[in-house]
């Protein structure tokens, strides 16, 4: 997993709640068997028509837009557990998504990749999207050493919660497997001490 | 203080607990099908690493199977290559596989529960969200992502924070026409798609307790669609007559030690959870959905809620959902025409919907202006209903049984809801083109889906059993 850095960038504005991942990545997209390419059709439903041309409403097309932080309603990836999800939002090149809300399977899967899925107030996602409709150009700032995320043009922050392991696989670039793979041995000892032997 | 069962069966699974880290959480039971595993085997091939216990690791092949001739090689390519991959890493890797061909094969939370896989008190994930569904054992199960996948290959554990405990009561009696579909509808409504986020939901009340273990699963089923991480339902004795003598529960001395320590697991008198609700079985009518998430349901006599009722800030989303699904503040769905019924999916495509169905439907046929898929959830509920002569009643009536898969619950193989098309569905997503780009799901009961099939429309079910 690459390492997290502090981010200054721009952002990409999808004020819609509810977004599920069926959207971020409709399943006929899933029959790959590699991680890679999932970007090209990240809310690909949404971002082109049936003749799979690009459709000139969606913020994603529009060159106004760009960054490597999406903002979204809340409830932002609810439904399927689909990893795919995760692997389209990072292949498409965003490294930080913030909503008022996450559904709990991709939030984990996010956190699994190297995308920093940031959880902020309504009130303080208002203002995003107040900055962002305003002058596409205003970037955030975020920073996961202090834990903030800092609307530029305003000074308005936010200090975000992260469990404090994950923060540090994050900045580390580490994945869970790692870890759990150091402690085979404790794992090992448990297996013999199961009261319920008869799970197999 | 007393524990909920939750936390029974979650402290009963921790490997080791330490201040600052998520808990490292024993896994009883992986279950894994061809669309979420293959990036998790390449990952122990990179590593150099085996599946460290393949014996509690089955698969079997559901998201992109046909469900018509299965015996003959899946025509869409990649489909086709999804699920040889599967083939090659579980005999690489020693897990048994129940795949297309199998007497066990079918939809992975189908399949589970039937040969006695699935049992009280165990942890037991998927790469599946609707893993939830393994709940209505007493079970801790849930869906999990890829890299999960892979932990749980690489190491039987997971990396977790305990979740939080929500308790959901349904007491009372359930009207005529109204079944487990509608209870687990009806609470979503009411809690939104979001509102157990966070959550392991226990269900309990008179009416939960009055379900068949089908019909709790098909509420565990949905608990993912109110955003819990999983839903379960304290075992007792309608549990353990239905994994009693089957294919792998526990027998002779050992089942005997098994079903007194699933007599422990229910939630203490002292137990706190971090929320409760309660909800009276009597204001439950059959449900249905109007919109693009599955907290968007109403009783089917209902109108369906203004736009100006909503908070302000989601109006926007609202307004899309409804121009998506191409209706109006206040428009009541009864006598709304029909174009495709679908009856399948993990949640109700079991023996006993297949035989709910087929009662209702005996000796009528089906609407003109309708297409009628039927799939059921594994060869074994396949068998099962052809031994009934179910299948008899369905071509009588003007459709068919087809051969078991996840089929149009998300279109992945060629099932699919035309664009603008509308479906009554029993699956639980109604997501803008889950069932196809720009198809129109509404979310129902079995029954409720079999008198659309015959109406050729909706029709509120209370008035026609």
């Amino acid at each position: 997993m690459k390492k997290f850095e502090k981010l200054v960038s721009r952002v990409v504005p999808l004020p819609i709640e509810n977004i599920d991942t069926d959207q971020i990545i409709p399943a006929r997209f899933l029959k790959a068997t590699t991680r890679e390419g999932f970007g090209n059709n990240l809310f690909r439903d949404w971002r082109y028509d049936s003749n799979d041309q690009p459709k000139a409403d969606f913020v994603m097309n529009d060159p106004t837009y760009s960054g490597k932080i999406l903002v979204a309603g809340k409830n932002f990836g609810c439904g399927s557990s689909r990893e795919h999800a995760a692997w389209a939002i990072e292949d498409y090149g965003f490294n930080v998504v913030i909503s008022s809300f996450f559904a709990d399977i991709f939030k984990g899967n996010a956190l699994n990749n190297g995308v920093l899925p940031i959880t902020v107030p309504d009130d303080f996602l208002e203002k995003i999207f107040a900055a962002v409709f305003a002058d596409p150009t205003n970037e955030l700032t975020v920073d996961l050493e202090t834990q903030t995320v800092t609307i530029n043009a305003t000074g308005d922050s936010f200090e975000f919660e992260i469990n404090p392991y994950k923060k540090s696989c994050l900045i580390n670039g580490y994945d869970d497997i790692d870890y759990i793979l150091s402690q085979k041995e404790l794992i090992e000892d448990f297996e013999q001490t199961r009261p319920f032997s008869f799970y197999k | 203080m007393g524990k909920t069962l939750v936390e029974k069966i979650w402290d009963a699974h921790v490997v080791k607990s330490q201040e600052g880290f998520p808990d490292i959480l024993y896994i009883d039971t992986h279950l894994i099908h061809e669309v979420t595993s293959p990036q998790a085997f390449d990952g122990l091939r990179k590593r150099g690493i085996p599946v460290f216990r393949p014996n509690q690791t089955v698969a079997t092949a559901d998201h992109n199977v046909p469900t018509l001739n299965q015996h003959l090689p899946i025509q869409e390519e990649l489909s086709r290559y999804q699920v040889d991959m599967l083939t090659k890493n579980t005999k690489e890797f020693g897990v048994e596989l129940y795949g297309l061909g199998h007497p066990y094969q079918g939809i992975v939370h189908v399949i589970g529960p039937e040969l006695g896989i699935t049992q009280p008190g165990k942890t037991m994930v998927c790469g599946d969200s609707h893993t939830s569904t393994h709940g209505a054992f007493g079970a801790i199960a849930f869906g999990i992502g890829t890299s999960q996948v892979e932990q749980v290959f690489a190491t039987q554990c997971l990396l977790l924070q305990k979740p939080k405990t929500m308790k959901i009561e349904v007491n009372g009696e359930l009207a005529k026409g109204v079944g487990a579909k509608d209870i687990v509808l009806y609470i979503i409504s009411k809690t939104t798609a979001a509102g157990g986020t966070g959550y392991f939901v226990e269900f309990a009340g008179s009416a939960i307790r009055s379900l068949s273990m089908e019909g709790r699963m098909t509420v565990c089923n949905m608990s993912i669609e109110m955003g819990a991480r999983g839903g379960l339902i304290a075992p007792d004795q309608t549990t353990f007559d239905y994994v009693q003598g089957r294919e792998f529960a526990p027998k002779g001395e050992a089942w005997d030690k098994a079903v007194d320590y699933w007599k422990t697991l229910y939630s203490d008198e002292d137990a706190q959870f971090d929320a409760v609700l309660q909800f009276d079985a009597a204001d439950i009518q059959p449900m249905i959905t109007y919109g693009t998430n599955p907290g968007m349901g109403i009783g089917i006599s209902d109108a369906i809620p203004a736009t100006a009722a909503q908070p302000e800030s989601e109006q926007p989303s609202y307004e899309k959902a409804l121009n998506y699904m191409g209706f109006q503040d206040n428009q009541k769905l009864i006598g709304h025409p029909v174009d495709y019924v679908f009856i399948g999916s993990c949640t109700n495509s079991r023996i006993e919907d297949l035989r709910t169905v087929a009662s209702f439907v005996k000796g009528k046929k089906k609407a003109d202006n309708v297409e009628v898929w039927i799939v059921p959830g594994s060869k074994q509920v396949e068998a099962q209903a052809k031994e009934e002569g179910i299948d008899k009643i369905f071509e009588e009536a003007g459709f068919i049984l087809r051969e078991p898969g996840c089929s149009a619950c998300l279109g992945m193989n060629e099932d699919k809801i035309p664009a603008g098309k509308y479906c009554i569905s029993t699956s639980n997503r109604n997501f803008e083109g889950r069932q196809g780009p720009n198809a129109r799901t509404m979310l129902a009961s079995p029954l409720t889906a079999a008198a659309a099939a015959v109406a050729g429309k909706i029709v509120d079910v209370r008035e026609v059993v």
